[in-house]
């Protein structure tokens, strides 16, 4: 039940991958066979990929992660863009990729401003109209909260960004094949997805680029890509990304819906059987996939723990946070305060989710949040 | 359902023994000394309780002790040990329970958790300076 870390490839994925690892394993640049095999499935990758977010097949860059997409899309538009200005608006509760680079952006002289979300981790997209000023070259403002499933207005922030002259980028890594996006309609310039948080390989992403978006690489080389990114293109990751964007295409609609129904089951369950718990994020705008819990008096590692060892695996904020010791950002923006942003719980769902392991769940969850509370100082005191 | 995989992720076995299974865990009624150490922020709170008594020489020992603290896997089980060291030990060497016997009993901490055992000896050091100081005044 953490699939929002990642997700395991889906055995026709696999299927699909496996001829370019042996037979099929030819360099999309070479001139000769091999490689003119290499090329065409690349660029036939590209169309599905495209085709599930209304773009063009040439506005699809390959890359190798969800973050290098992300560190591609905000430095090489800052970097390109110099001229015009250099302030750029992200939110409070984007991934480490992007408020990482945004600090990294500062260092280098550019001005960043991370507005705030409301307590369901919503931006208001007055807030950005309100932000963007003369200088401003892109808005950054992630699709959906890979903690809290925060689904984001970001057709009418992309209309503002629009109305502006600002470019409109959107981190999409956990919403990307869930939920139904369109570039055009949304007003969207640049998009990240990536391949493993949709039944995919490990080691493709992309970022998609409007046409006309000015954008400097940060891989210099061979000139992959459009000469965006280069390196030598991971054709079988990229075979089996595309697979995986064809799937969902075609299931997205159902599965979405069945993944709502189990996760409204937990979140209903989770409530109802345990006192002092809550919901992160918002209880409709979210990802059909995500529920994101605190328990009052006790702390998250020690919860996932005792999960794990009955054979569940969840996470606290986001896999990325168990390294530090820090509560997450994005539930302290969303005005929680640290005790309660530790006592989190991220359960997140996917395609082999079934109805028995929600019912496991809601079964064993109880007895490890009463024993946690007994052994915590602040049961009777609060 | 999926099938439980023994692992142990940055713990040893041992620090997993003891969070799954603490000892001595609980609100102490009328304690004589009480030591309350950590704060919400970083995640980790420990409060001890200890009751004083005498062994056969007349020495001054931790005749109960008992722990309430929220916080994780790591602070739950130096939280344990810390119990299960300090019982029935004199004052004067309860007091020389540190960060590094409570490690040792562990079998290792991983690094960034290694707080939670200065916190745990912190937390003893206190309750017994609380009784010490309460005696004094009673005097």
């Amino acid at each position: 039940m953490d699939y929002a870390s990642t997700t395991p490839v889906d055995p026709r994925v696999f299927r699909a991958m496996s001829p370019y690892f042996t037979e099929k394993f030819g360099n999309a640049m070479s001139l000769h066979g091999f490689g003119q095999e290499a090329k065409e499935i690349l660029e036939e990758s590209r169309e599905s990929l495209a085709s599930l977010i209304g773009a063009k097949s040439n506005e699809i860059v390959f890359t190798g992660s969800a973050t290098e997409s992300n560190n591609l899309a905000i430095k090489g538009v800052a970097f390109a863009n110099k001229k015009k200005g250099n302030h750029i608006i992200i939110s409070q509760i984007e991934h480490p990729c992007i408020m990482e680079s945004a600090k990294w952006l500062e260092k280098e002289g550019f001005e960043i401003t991370r507005v705030g979300v409301d307590k369901y981790g919503l931006v208001n997209p007055e807030s950005i109209g309100k932000a963007i000023k003369k200088e401003t070259v892109l808005v950054s403002i992630i699709h959906a909260s890979n903690e809290i499933g925060t689904i984001q207005p970001i057709r009418e922030i992309g209309k503002i960004c629009r109305g502006r002259g600002v470019y409109f980028h959107t981190d999409a890594a956990q919403s990307f094949g869930k939920i139904p996006i369109d570039v055009n309609k949304m007003n969207i310039d640049l998009l990240s997805a990536s391949s493993h948080k949709m039944y995919g390989p490990k080691g493709a992403a992309c970022l998609f680029v409007r046409e006309g978006v000015k954008i400097e690489p940060i891989l210099h080389g061979g000139g992959q890509e459009a000469g965006l990114r280069s390196s030598t293109v991971n054709v079988p990751a990229i075979v089996g990304f595309a697979e995986a964007c064809r799937i969902c295409k075609k299931e997205m609609k159902g599965e979405a819906q069945r993944l709502k129904i189990l996760r409204d089951k937990l979140i209903k369950g989770v409530l109802k059987k345990i006192p002092g718990s809550y919901l992160n994020g918002h209880p409709e705008k979210r990802l059909p996939n995500n529920a994101n819990f605190r328990f009052d008096f006790i702390e998250g590692e020690s919860m996932v723990i005792q999960l794990d060892f009955l054979g569940i695996a969840v996470s606290t904020g986001s896999a990325c946070s168990s390294v530090k010791l820090e509560p997450s950002h994005v539930l302290l923006a969303t005005g929680l305060k640290h005790e309660q942003a530790h006592g989190s719980l991220r359960v997140t769902l996917g395609r082999w989710t079934t109805k028995t392991e929600i019912s496991y769940f809601l079964k064993v969850l109880p007895p490890i949040i009463k024993k946690l509370r007994d052994i915590s100082p602040f049961k009777k005191h609060a | 359902m999926p099938k439980k995989i023994s692992k142990m992720g940055p713990y040893t076995k041992k620090v997993f023994e003891c969070f799954n299974n603490p000892k001595n865990y609980g609100r102490m009624k009328n304690p004589d000394g009480v030591g309350r150490v950590g704060n919400p922020v970083c995640g980790d709170v420990m409060w001890l309780y200890i009751k004083v008594g005498k062994n056969k020489k007349g020495e001054e020992i931790i005749s109960d002790i008992k722990f309430e603290t929220f916080g994780c896997v790591a602070a739950i089980a130096t939280s344990s040990i810390l119990t299960q060291l300090a019982k029935g030990k004199t004052l004067k060497e309860a007091m020389k329970i540190d960060k590094k016997k409570i490690i040792s009993s562990l079998g290792g901490l991983p690094p960034i958790k290694i707080h939670c055992s200065v916190l745990a000896a912190s937390a003893l050091n206190k309750a017994i300076e609380n009784y010490v100081s309460k005696k004094k005044n009673k005097r």
